[in-house]
């Protein structure tokens, strides 16, 4: 017992929900088929050696996912409401590099070229929602339906055609593997992006400014903080996971549609942020809860695909159990959780009194 | 002259949960007279307002109203409206998209068979015979907001209302506007309905009341004709505080005036918050004080030095050099602290915790790309902690979990972490416990006599006295006396605000 004190649970509370959740798929997956997580090490198509596997598939496939929950937290947080326009800011961040890659030879030098175009584009957006957001004061979820709306016609609009293909063992490196590399590209992409914001926060008071925003938006400016421009930021954080998130699913299929990349995953991502135990009102967050979100929700996802559910049918299972850990986390519940499991733990030391 | 009476209240008393809002209050409102409610905040007077009017129903006492046989039962607004109390609240509660018309027969029952054209013909006239620049088409929305309250008054009238109430009818009128609000007043009252004024502003009760009540701390003070009852008298009473006999508390601070340049200057400044153009100027080492009644402007005139509202107008200097304070950071980045009035919305960050509450200006005015370690912060927050006896579990609870006091301690802590050499504190001693309040009165002298700069507000005239060298008192929005040395006593503060004292 004393050995364990030393972790502070009070300090990561918050992170109960996703990982029980995380625990409860796994614990049900290894009752229904104990082989289920087991990690094979195979040889691809492209003669080298990966590894494979329903847990290697979660992650893999979570990564877009995992990357805008990321921003949306942010979002979240500052602005105490949500971006509705993830998806269609991805399809138009993808567009922009496909765009670039077509424009000429596909060398590590455009990709670098076209990965740095679509950001800023991205960025741009980013900047439009919000400002609509910070200066103009519309609420979040309205000031982006706009992008919600018109993305995809303008993903459509940069390429011209219906779904331009990027062919390139390049693209393929990105989208799957690198050769000699066994994990799948876009889980070390994940990676990448956390190692990097966990720098932003290290090395900025980004988190302190943003919280304090979200929080008390008046007592935050008198303290100086400029409250506008850390919404604008936020969203433009957003922007570039937008990004990111859009050249993963360009790459993985070495094409794009804009009408299906990333199609309804701004429900997911805000979903992810729910599940890891922020609050949607914006305030104190934890990225890693919203992450953690994420890999419940494809783990899900992934688990019910293995049940031989008809795709059809997937959506209302994934609702069932989605209302399920949502009320387990709202705070009714938890209230009453820790009265239980307070009423336990005295009924436990007047045992114990009663015993000595 | 029993006859005269339309109204009549006997011992109310409502109790909230741990407040007794109202004690054993009489109020008296006779036919034909403008009758001015008076009281501080938290004196009861929008309890008692409330009462009447339904909004709560009262725990104690019995209400009678002219024409009406034994006891008034009121207990919804709907209530008092049907027996002939009528309400125009501060803010307008008409619907601006409707015509004027509409706006007046609207909810009324009547109104739903009544033809447009016969509601227009009626609305037509009552508004000429009150002679209020309205036409009965006129979308509500399209005009001022003093004829939008008139129009309020109006429907009041036209339904048939005894009592009408005035609540802060003045306080978005300007002074046009007020002499035409009291006009009407003055015409309704010839009319013989009774009406209660309920405002803050000391010179519109003399120019327009008949009687004035004055409520203390939920209780009645008592009831005076204005002409018996000077303006000096009128703020001793709701201030409770008697004239004589308080100029005890004599201090001799002469050694405080020098000639050296103000650590602060301002000359004309003015914010979006309606403070008129003042000048102002501290130097080091002094603590004054802004006094004057709510909403006389104390509050919105350090606000404006701070910047935390917006600055219209105005020419800054730090020690001696001019500078440019347009907003908060600006104001930070010149060494001026502030400590806002409202803890709980413009100071603490609720959810985080103490130690971040505390970092929380010093980081910002380090700046954005040089986060503080977590180490330094902890070094920071244990220091203030310890040295304002800061009680907390630690530094990672949540700022929300401390009591009043001690919140206000940390962030009194978060402003002293910057070592300003000007810190403003607005109320820093409201809501909370004595020993406390003590406390903070002895360092902010001990931060004087450091040679920090200090402006101290407090609502509480003996601690502004033992606390300032310098008080600037205020009415009105304008500054209307600056006391210093031998002249801080009581009498004299109390005196000015009420202005001159006849």
């Amino acid at each position: 017992m004393a050995k364990k004190a030393k972790i502070n649970w009070s300090k990561h509370s918050q992170l109960i929900v996703p990982l029980l959740s995380i625990f409860l798929i796994v614990l049900f997956n290894l009752f229904r088929d104990p082989s289920f997580f087991s990690i094979e090490i195979t040889t691809n198509n492209a003669g080298s050696t990966v590894l494979t596997g329903n847990l290697i598939s979660i992650l893999n496939g979570a990564s877009e996912l995992a990357i805008l929950a990321m921003g949306m937290t942010l979002v979240t947080a500052a602005c105490g409401g949500q971006d509705i326009s993830v998806g269609a800011l991805a399809a138009i961040a993808g567009s922009v590099f496909v765009k670039v890659l077509r424009a000429g030879e596909i060398t590590p030098l455009t990709i670098a070229l076209g990965f740095v175009c679509c950001c800023l584009a991205a960025m741009a957006f980013g900047a439009f929602n919000g400002t609509l957001v910070s200066a103009f004061r519309i609420q979040p979820m309205i000031a982006t339906l706009v992008l919600f709306t018109c993305g995809r016609s303008v993903a459509y609009w940069i390429n011209g055609g219906a779904t331009p293909t990027v062919e390139s063992p390049l693209i393929n490196a990105i989208g799957s593997f690198i050769p000699g590399v066994p994990v799948p590209t876009p889980i070390l992409i994940v990676i990448v992006t956390a190692i990097v914001l966990a720098l932003v926060f290290r090395f900025t008071s980004l988190g302190l400014y943003t919280q304090a925003v979200g929080i008390n938006q008046r007592a935050a400016r008198l303290n100086g903080i400029n409250t506008t421009l850390i919404k604008l930021i936020s969203f433009m954080i957003l922007g570039v996971c937008c990004a990111i998130a859009g050249v993963i699913a360009v790459s993985r299929l070495s094409l794009i549609n804009h009408e299906t990349l990333l199609l309804d995953i701004e429900m997911d991502a805000i979903l992810a942020v729910a599940i890891g135990g922020n609050a949607l009102s914006g305030g104190k967050f934890k990225i890693a809860g919203s992450v953690l979100g994420a890999y419940a929700i494809q783990a899900l996802t992934i688990t019910l695909y293995a049940m031989k559910v008809p795709s059809t049918d997937v959506k209302a299972y994934k609702a069932i159990v989605i209302i399920l850990i949502v009320v387990i986390g709202s705070p009714v519940v938890k209230a009453k959780l820790s009265q239980l499991w307070n009423r336990i733990k005295s009924g436990k030391q007047g045992k114990e009194v009663a015993q000595a | 002259m029993q006859n005269d009476i339309v109204l009549s209240m006997r011992g109310i008393g409502k109790v909230f949960p741990g407040v007794r809002a109202l004690h054993n209050v009489d109020f008296t409102l006779r036919k034909g007279e403008i009758h001015a409610l008076m009281g501080e905040n938290g004196a009861g007077k929008s309890t008692l307002i409330k009462v009447l009017t339904g909004v709560y129903t009262k725990d104690a006492g019995t209400i009678h109203l002219d024409g009406a046989e034994g006891e008034v039962i009121i207990r919804s607004p709907q209530d008092a409206q049907n027996a002939g109390i009528s309400t125009v609240y501060q803010e307008i509660t008409l619907c601006p998209n409707l015509t004027v018309a509409e706006n007046m027969f609207i909810g009324r029952g009547k109104g739903m068979l009544v033809s447009r054209r016969t509601m227009e013909k009626r609305a037509g006239e009552i508004l000429d015979s009150l002679s209020i620049p309205a036409r009965p088409k006129q979308q509500l929305g399209s005009c001022s907001l003093a004829v939008q309250q008139m129009v309020a008054i109006a429907r009041a009238v036209d339904m048939d209302c005894k009592v009408l109430i005035l609540d802060e009818p003045t306080s978005s009128l300007d002074d046009k506007e007020v002499e035409m609000l009291f006009t009407l007043m003055r015409d309704l009252k010839n009319r013989g309905v009774g009406i209660i004024f309920v405002t803050h502003f000391l010179e519109q009760v003399y120019a327009v009341s008949d009687r004035i009540t004055v409520l203390r701390n939920g209780e009645l003070v008592g009831e005076y004709e204005v002409k018996d009852l000077p303006q000096v008298e009128l703020v001793s009473k709701m201030m409770g505080k008697e004239l004589e006999g308080l100029s005890d508390l004599v201090r001799d601070d002469s050694a405080q005036f020098d000639d050296s340049t103000p650590v602060y200057e301002a000359s004309g400044l003015s914010s979006a918050k309606g403070v008129n153009p003042y000048d102002f100027a501290i130097r080091k080492g002094e603590v004054n004080g802004f006094t004057g009644l709510l909403g006389s402007g104390r509050s919105e005139s350090v606000r404006a030095i701070f910047g935390a509202d917006r600055v219209t107008g105005g020419k800054v200097k730090i020690d001696g050099k001019t500078v440019k304070i347009g907003k908060p950071i600006d104001a930070m980045k010149q060494g001026i602290g502030y400590l806002p009035e409202d803890r709980k919305d413009d100071g603490i960050i609720a959810d985080l915790s103490v130690r971040d509450n505390i970092i929380l200006a010093l980081q910002v005015e380090k700046g954005f790309f040089h986060p503080f370690s977590q180490a330094e912060a902890e070094a920071f927050a244990d220091e203030y902690i310890k040295a304002l006896e800061i009680k907390t579990a630690s530094s990672e609870t949540p700022i929300k979990s401390l009591s009043g006091g001690n919140q206000q301690k940390v962030i009194l802590a978060r402003w002293l972490l910057t070592h300003p050499k000007y810190l403003i504190l607005d109320e820093p001693t409201r809501g909370i416990d004595v020993g406390t309040k003590t406390e903070i009165q002895r360092l902010v002298r001990k931060l004087a006599e450091e040679g920090m700069s200090v402006t101290f507000i407090s609502s509480e005239i003996e601690e502004m006295l033992r606390t300032c060298s310098r008080l600037i008192v205020m009415r009105d929005r304008h500054i209307v006396g600056e006391l210093r040395g031998t002249e801080l006593t009581q009498d004299n503060v109390m005196r000015t605000i009420a202005g001159g004292g006849e």
